[in-house]
């Protein structure tokens, strides 16, 4: 007990988030130091503030609460309530701090051969990553919030961080103008959900939002905005129009860490606030939930078909894959949950990985994000060719892969509760989407090289190819792990 | 909220502002009397004895002069910028103890109001008077006029940071933001002879408090918004007769203001030797507090006569890299040695 | 009279705010805007007056006019507008102004037509809601101190952000 307002819980409790903030500002300073060939440690740098905080975070998956020796309890509450460490927070960190390890090995080839090579992006992107640790371990409508917007914000930073260039200006401003819109759609459910209850304790919140009328007119604008907020920031149809500007416009390590950490982690704060404040008013909100999922399941599978960059397509194929999520909240049970968890953490390595090939493919004067730029890879080289197909046969589903594992269990829950429709028209969305992952890979494969420029597999590059290949079929073949790991999770946070 | 409060409350205001508009009268007097001696002069010394009424021979011919209004302007707030001027660096005085506590049919008759929240309440009311300039500058449609409320604009954006900061250490002393507490908690001595005022420990706070206030006033060496060697006459050249005297007496009005501030903060507001019969106490504590502001006001002078004006570059340096980070030391210094002297 | 003056002053108040809001959004010159604006920021430092919550009346005005607001005006002023005051000044998005007023319309519709019961209202949990600045700090520094803690970051990122964004030449 330091004193009565920060209690050594406090302080275990954000330490890993706390170790990130000060490698933060150390990268901020020791860049000052560094000439312009040192830079790369920079990114060591970082990588050592992610490794300490993964350290302080604890064994993986007990993480804080194995370190409290309360291995097997509840949760740990923190800050008068305002976080809950438990299972899921645990998970969601883990998750956190190895999509922000990913993506900073694969910025320092990218980031030197653009010339923007500097402190910043990496300190940015630690901090971004505490926003998202807090969004998953947040207990309390404004610690939420802010979460959000320290990720967010940071994001909009990241996007627009090649000044020199008009197509990562433009996605930036396009980004921030909508993402900014719809924090204050979000922020006005949440100051409805504050007048409803006088407290911005998801608890309390939840219990008086259980002792309303049914079909309280307010109850119901609360649902409508708060989950237009969330839509957008998962990019759920109608609110996706952003993604695909965003993720072509983004330097390629930043399309791949966005897709990845930030996803992840409005999937944790949209989980938070369906199953604690917002549990009660299920019928309100699912109906809402079903036809944003279709929508979105449709316009983002049947937009990719007609691309024909890259980094657009995997965007358009980011929305699909959010509709699939959104799939395991209708179903809502622990099958469903336990599938979007998966899901998250699969879609972490495999998009990261094909990401990581695309950032390969950026050498001097190619941008190498359009799908010309992958024909005849193959002859070129092999190694990426392979992997881009593994990765993409997981993105799409394929069985041996870690992404089968994830869909799996979605489609298991929407059985289970009987949604035998959705579950149809989702597989069938598969499909689909093969089409459009196999518009690469006949490229890559099929077709004759239009120029003899080898890809650039820098060691960082190798080692996130190596880390994501290996996690994508290890969870492929052997999914028990994760799945009881995912289990314990969803059992944390329905209890 | 009953009707008596309300017109001795009135009354008060009245009365203060009446007062105040004369010490601002003479003030411009003193300042002319003084520089002249310290350039050898005699300053003025037609009108009266020494020069006496000069400051009424002003009055008048400011506002029989004939008032003309530029073509182009944008004429609502051509005209409304003078009155906001006047009217923030008049509202200060609303807060400001000119002495102790002294009832009278049960109303403190020394201070129009004794809010919670005066020291923010200052603040907040300096911070509008940039206003009056930088509107008044954009809308006389100059060049010059525009210039001037740039440079008005930015550089007391910048020093009122500093302002602000250096005012935290004498709030954390005091811990209240009312101007009457802060007073009283100076009251006292050290081993009765050093008194107790907050310009001792908080001297470094009082160098940033009070360079800044002069940048605030937009006094020399700080006064680039109307340096006339460059700008003829910055966010006022096109205002003339009454509207021009506003300017003129909301640029002295803001200089009582800061120095009676500066004597609440820092010297004791209006304590001082006591002695006298019986009923010399009531008038007393406000010829202390008369006196400090005379001082601060020779000062302001003084520094006038002597000092050259500052490049606008170096202007910015100096808030910025100098005075900036220094008044932020203070107050990390005297929020540390605070928690220390009554624990963590 | 009494219990009428207070109404009187909201009601004051609110017309000043939104008039002044939708002045503000409608005026072509850039300078109005600002001015305008000025006026909605100091009706809500009257409102927060009104509510007995000094404190955070003069936080209002040293932060958004004495601080924001004139830094609005200082870049309007150095930038030239005239272009773009020869721009179309709305998108034109008239349908979906239509829809999102329209359901305002009709919540406040609602509103006005089932009382302030059709709503229940939480009454506010805990503390006493007394105009102190004590009250402030310890909201601040003790219930919510780690979103506090929080917004020091985030306007950390926001300041990396704006210099590595905008300025123009980094080494």
């Amino acid at each position: 007990m330091l004193n009565e307002y920060f209690s050594s819980v406090d302080l275990l409790v954000l330490k890993p988030a706390i170790l990130l903030t000060l490698f933060a500002i150390g990268v901020l300073l020791t860049d000052l130091m560094l000439e312009p060939e040192q830079k790369y440690l920079n990114a060591v740098m970082a990588l050592a503030g992610v490794g300490f905080a993964a350290y302080s975070l604890g064994p993986w998956p007990l993480g804080l609460q194995h370190q409290m020796g309360m291995a097997g309890a509840d949760a740990l509450e923190a800050f008068r309530g305002a976080v809950i460490v438990d299972s899921f927070g645990i998970y969601f960190m883990w998750l956190f701090l190895i999509a922000a390890a990913l993506s900073i090995l694969i910025s320092i080839r990218y980031l030197e051969i653009e010339g923007e090579h500097r402190g910043e992006y990496y300190a940015i992107m630690l901090l971004a990553t505490v926003g998202m640790m807090i969004l998953a371990i947040g207990m309390d409508l404004i610690t939420l919030f802010m979460g959000l917007e320290l990720m967010v914000i940071s994001i909009y930073i990241l996007t627009g961080y090649l000044r020199r260039d008009r197509r990562s200006n433009e996605a930036a401003l396009k980004y921030l103008l909508l993402g900014a819109f719809s924090s204050g759609i979000l922020l006005y459910g949440m100051s409805l959900l504050y007048g409803l209850s006088g407290s911005t304790d998801l608890r309390i919140i939840a219990s008086s939002i259980s002792q309303r009328p049914a079909g309280d007119p307010l109850v119901l604008i609360a649902v409508i905005t708060i989950c237009g907020g969330l839509f957008f920031k998962i990019g759920a149809v109608p609110f996706h129009q952003w993604l695909p500007d965003a993720y072509e416009g983004a330097p390629h390590c930043v399309t791949a860490f966005m897709s990845v950490g930030p996803k992840a982690a409005a999937f944790a704060l949209l989980i938070r606030m369906f199953l604690v404040p917002l549990a009660s008013v299920r019928d309100v909100w699912l109906p809402l939930v079903i036809g944003v999922a279709i929508a979105t399941m449709t316009i983002g599978n049947l937009a990719a078909i007609t691309q024909s960059n890259v980094k657009r397509m995997l965007g358009y194929s980011a929305i699909s894959h959010a509709g699939y999520m959104l799939l395991g909240i209708v179903s809502g049970n622990e099958n469903g949950l336990k599938g979007i968890m998966i899901y998250l953490m699969v879609y972490a390595f495999m998009n990261l990985g094909a990401m990581a090939v695309i950032v390969a493919m950026r050498r001097k004067d190619i941008i190498g994000d359009e799908i010309d730029d992958f024909a005849g890879l193959v002859y070129k080289s092999p190694t990426a060719a392979v992997l881009m197909l593994i990765f993409l046969l997981s993105l799409a589903g394929i069985p041996p892969t870690a992404g089968f594992i994830g869909k799996y269990f979605i489609f298991l829950s929407l059985i289970e509760t009987g949604h035998y429709g959705l579950a149809v028209v989702a597989v069938l969305y598969v499909a689909v989407s093969l089409y459009y992952y196999f518009q690469i890979v006949t490229s890559m494969f099929t077709r004759e090289a239009t120029d003899n420029v080898v890809p650039a597999l820098s060691p960082g590059i190798r080692l996130a190819l190596g880390v994501s290949l290996a996690m994508t079929l290890f969870i492929g073949l052997y999914p028990n792990p994760i799945i009881e790991v995912a289990g314990n999770t969803v059992a944390s946070i329905l209890r | 909220m009953d009707l008596p409060f309300l017109l001795y409350t009135l009354l008060k205001i009245v009365v203060v502002v009446f007062a105040l508009l004369t010490a601002v009268a003479y003030t411009v007097w003193f300042e002319r009397k003084v520089v002249a001696h310290m350039q050898s002069r005699w300053g003025p010394t037609r009108v009266g004895p020494y020069g006496l009424l000069q400051p009424l021979a002003d009055v008048i011919k400011l506002i029989t002069k004939e008032d003309i209004t530029p073509s182009g302007v944008f004429r609502l707030v051509y005209l409304a910028a003078p009155c906001l001027a006047v009217i923030t660096a008049l509202l200060v005085f609303a807060v400001i103890p000119f002495g102790p506590r002294t009832e009278m049919g049960g109303i403190d008759i020394f201070q129009i109001t004794d809010l919670d929240i005066g020291l923010l309440f200052i603040l907040s009311v300096s911070s509008m008077g940039v206003y009056g300039i930088a509107l008044a500058g954009w809308s006389s449609n100059s060049k010059y006029s525009l210039l001037g409320g740039l440079r008005s604009s930015a550089q007391m954006i910048s020093y009122e940071l500093a302002m602000g900061l250096s005012i935290v250490g004498v709030v954390l002393l005091t811990g209240s933001l009312s101007l009457r507490q802060v007073v009283d908690n100076q009251s006292g001595s050290w081993w009765g002879i050093i008194p107790h005022w907050n310009v001792i420990p908080q001297f470094i706070g009082f160098f940033c408090y009070f360079v800044s206030a002069i940048a605030e006033t937009n006094r020399l060496p700080f006064d680039l918004p109307e340096a006339e060697t460059e700008l003829v006459a910055g966010y006022h050249t096109e205002y003339s007769s009454m509207r021009f005297a506003m300017f003129f007496l909301a640029e002295y009005t803001n200089m009582t203001a800061v120095s009676c501030v500066a004597t609440v903060l820092y010297f004791g507001g209006w304590s001082g030797p006591v002695f006298g019969p019986e009923a010399l106490q009531t008038v007393l504590p406000l010829l202390w507090f008369f006196l400090k502001v005379l001082a601060f006001l020779f000062v302001y002078v003084w520094i006038r006569g002597t000092l050259p004006r500052f490049r606008y570059d170096q202007l910015m340096a100096f808030g910025w890299k100098f005075l900036l980070p220094l008044a932020l030391a203070n107050m990390v210094l005297t929020s540390f040695v605070q928690a220390v002297r009554y624990g963590g | 009279m009494q219990s009428v003056l207070p109404s009187l002053f909201f009601y004051a108040l609110a017309t000043m705010i939104l008039v002044s809001a939708v002045v503000t959004i409608t005026r072509r010159n850039a300078v109005h805007s600002v001015i305008w604006l000025i006026s909605t920021l100091l009706g809500i430092a009257g409102l927060f007056l009104h509510q007995h919550a000094e404190f955070l009346a003069a936080v209002q005005v040293i932060v958004y006019i004495g601080g924001i607001t004139v830094l609005f005006l200082f870049v309007i002023m150095l930038v030239n507008l005239d272009e773009a005051a020869k721009k179309k000044q709305f998108a034109g998005q008239w349908k979906i102004v239509v829809i999102c007023a329209g359901a305002l319309l009709a919540e406040l519709g609602f509103f006005i037509f089932k009382g302030a019961e059709g709503f229940y209202f939480a009454e506010p949990a805990g503390g006493s809601l007394q105009p102190n600045t004590q009250l402030i700090a310890l909201a601040l520094y003790r219930d919510y101190l780690l979103p506090f803690e929080l917004a020091s970051l985030l306007l950390l990122v926001a300041m990396i952000g704006a210099v590595v964004l905008a300025k123009k030449d980094l080494k």
